[in-house]
Order: C-alpha cells, then sequence, then structure tokens
C-alpha cells in the first residue's frame, strides 16, 4: 500500500462532495491541507483534457515533487482524483473503476442530491478497503 | 430474494425488468396532478414536470455509460444525441425513439420525435391548458442526461399535427448553448 495517498471525489460543480486520506504514513494536519491544495490545483488541467478523449480513466496529469495526481472522469463529469507515491497504474485504475461504481449506486438513491456531499459511512468503509486491497 | 443490509452491498441493475405500463401510467398523472394543484400557471407545471425528469436524466446518463457503454464518456455532440436516441429510449421506453432530426433554419436545433411519447399515451390535455404537453417530462430527462454530460441545452416538447391522424406526434426540440457548438467547432 502506498505510504501518501489522498482521495477525493469533485462534484460537476467544482465542489469536493467526499474526502479521505488513505495512505499509511502517519497523519499531518499541513500535509492534508496541502494534498487539497495540489489537488484542486489540478482541476484545470482535468478540464481541458476531459474533452480530447472519451476514456475516463485519464491516468497521471499532474506532478508535485514526488507526488502524482491521477483522476478519473465520470459520464456526469464527477471527478475522482487521487494523489498518490507509488507506480502502480493497474491498480489505481481498478480502484478508480470500484469506487466509480459505488458512487453510481450512490447516485442512484433518489434521496441522495447528485452534489451533494456523500456522508454514508458504509460508503466510507468500502472506499478505505479499496484503498487497501489495491494502491 | 437475497437480503442486504445496504445499497451498496447491492450489484447494480442489469437492467432486464420491466414495469407495467399501467401502473406507470397511473403514477404519472399523480405525479402531474400533485404538481397541478402546487403551480398558478401552465408555464410553472412545466418546468416542475421538467425538474423532475432532470433528476431521472442525471442519473441514467451515469449508470448507462457504465452499463450499456462500457465506461466510455461521450465528448462529441452527435455522440451524445445518438445516446440520448438509441440508448436511453431503449432503456426507457423500450424502444429506439421514431426519429432523430437537425432543425431545418437554426443549426443549433435537434429534434426527437415520436409518434406516441410513452408519457403522453393515455393523457389528453383539456382545451383551456392551451399548448401543455406532459412530455416536459421526458424533455427533462433529456436536458438532464445532455448537461450533466457538460452539453448546455435548452429543451422543450411540442406537440405537432400530422395529417390524417387524430393525435399530434410529439416532438422533443434540444437547442444547444452557443459554448457548446464553439467546443465542437474546436474539437473538430
Amino acid at each position: 500500500m502506498a505510504s501518501t495517498a489522498c482521495f477525493m471525489i469533485v462534484s460537476r460543480n467544482d465542489i469536493p462532495i467526499y474526502e479521505a486520506e488513505v495512505g499509511t504514513a502517519p497523519k499531518k494536519e499541513d500535509a492534508a491541507h496541502q494534498h487539497q491544495f495540489i489537488l484542486h490545483a489540478a482541476l484545470d488541467i482535468v478540464q481541458d483534457l476531459a474533452w480530447t478523449t472519451s476514456a475516463m480513466f485519464l491516468k497521471s496529469i499532474d506532478r508535485f515533487n514526488d507526488l502524482v495526481v491521477s483522476v478519473y472522469v465520470t459520464a456526469g463529469h464527477t471527478r475522482l482524483m487521487l494523489l498518490h507515491d507509488s507506480r502502480n497504474d493497474d491498480g489505481i485504475k481498478s480502484f478508480f473503476q470500484e469506487v466509480h461504481e459505488l458512487y453510481i449506486k450512490i447516485l442512484l438513491n433518489p434521496l441522495y442530491l447528485p452534489g451533494s456531499r456523500i456522508t454514508s459511512s458504509h460508503f466510507d468503509t468500502k472506499v478505505r478497503a479499496l484503498a487497501r486491497k489495491y494502491l | 430474494m437475497k437480503q442486504y443490509t445496504n445499497v451498496i452491498d447491492r450489484p447494480l441493475s442489469k437492467g432486464k425488468q420491466e414495469v407495467s405500463l399501467s401502473g406507470f401510467a397511473f403514477l404519472f398523472s399523480e405525479l402531474v396532478q400533485y404538481n397541478q394543484t402546487q403551480v398558478d400557471n401552465i408555464t410553472q407545471l412545466e418546468t416542475r414536470l421538467e425538474d423532475a425528469g432532470y433528476a431521472v436524466g442525471a442519473r441514467i446518463l451515469e449508470l448507462l455509460c457504465h452499463r450499456e457503454k462500457g465506461n466510455r464518456r461521450e465528448t462529441r455532440l452527435l455522440g451524445i444525441l445518438s445516446f440520448v436516441h438509441s440508448t436511453v429510449w431503449k432503456v426507457l421506453f423500450g424502444k429506439v425513439a421514431d426519429s432523430l432530426e437537425k432543425g431545418t433554419e437554426h443549426e443549433d436545433e435537434y429534434m426527437i420525435s415520436e409518434k406516441e411519447l410513452l408519457v403522453n399515451r393515455f393523457i389528453s390535455i383539456p382545451k383551456d391548458m392551451g399548448a401543455f404537453n406532459c412530455g416536459a417530462f421526458v424533455a427533462g430527462i433529456v436536458r438532464g442526461v445532455l448537461e450533466n454530460a457538460g452539453f448546455q441545452a435548452v429543451v422543450t416538447a411540442h406537440f405537432v399535427p400530422v395529417e390524417g391522424q387524430q393525435r399530434p406526434r410529439t416532438t422533443i426540440l434540444i437547442k444547444f448553448a452557443e459554448e457548446v457548438l464553439r467546443r465542437e467547432a474546436r474539437l473538430g
């Protein structure tokens, strides 16, 4: 498993709807803020790249020192973003695909308002389990 | 049937089940009647039906791109239109739409026509309600799919009389925003 990994889901209106630090490294307050900052800075690149391909997985699109940003854009332009320091494209792809499926299940709930925060603890547990499995 | 403690554990539906038409017609008629009690005029009623459809469209786009298209997104105008015309229509109404045409007068207009739109099958509009069309719900679905895929558009439903037929057909008129056409031109 990667020592540093920060996972975030950003809605089509550029609002983060789910965040999780999924690395094994001990948590540091300022690092979490920095991760958020790097991921947000990558959004512009995603916006341009998303229209050049029909694939959902955009691979790694940006880097910061030894940290890499990988992005997955869904059909509804919800972006799954992962900041990581490992080189494991296949694992990341599988991780994104399974989280995407979880996200669809959340979205299909008629009581969930698209673009609002995902508060389900079940979802959180599942995402962390997937991170342990693939990253 | 296996019970799941949480929806997240349940596998996504394969989309093979169908619902009874009369059941749907009853539910839809309740939707229209309820909304009718909440509004002052026809425009508001259409807006409310459209909003109800929008929520369906936003979800169906995400689900179908995953299930039917193997996780490919649509980035081109014609691609997303044929996605609506065939994939979406087939899943919602059991058949592809009767026709998809480009508007003759304006470059940014497209039309999806249906001889007998499913939601209008058991509906006749009272004379005093003028041009009201329950197809507004379907127009909302189409708008939900298009906007969430990044194609901003204004979508409206209209009755078009057909010669020699008692029932008019329904045309869903799609007018794309300028920025969508500009991006389309840039992509070449």
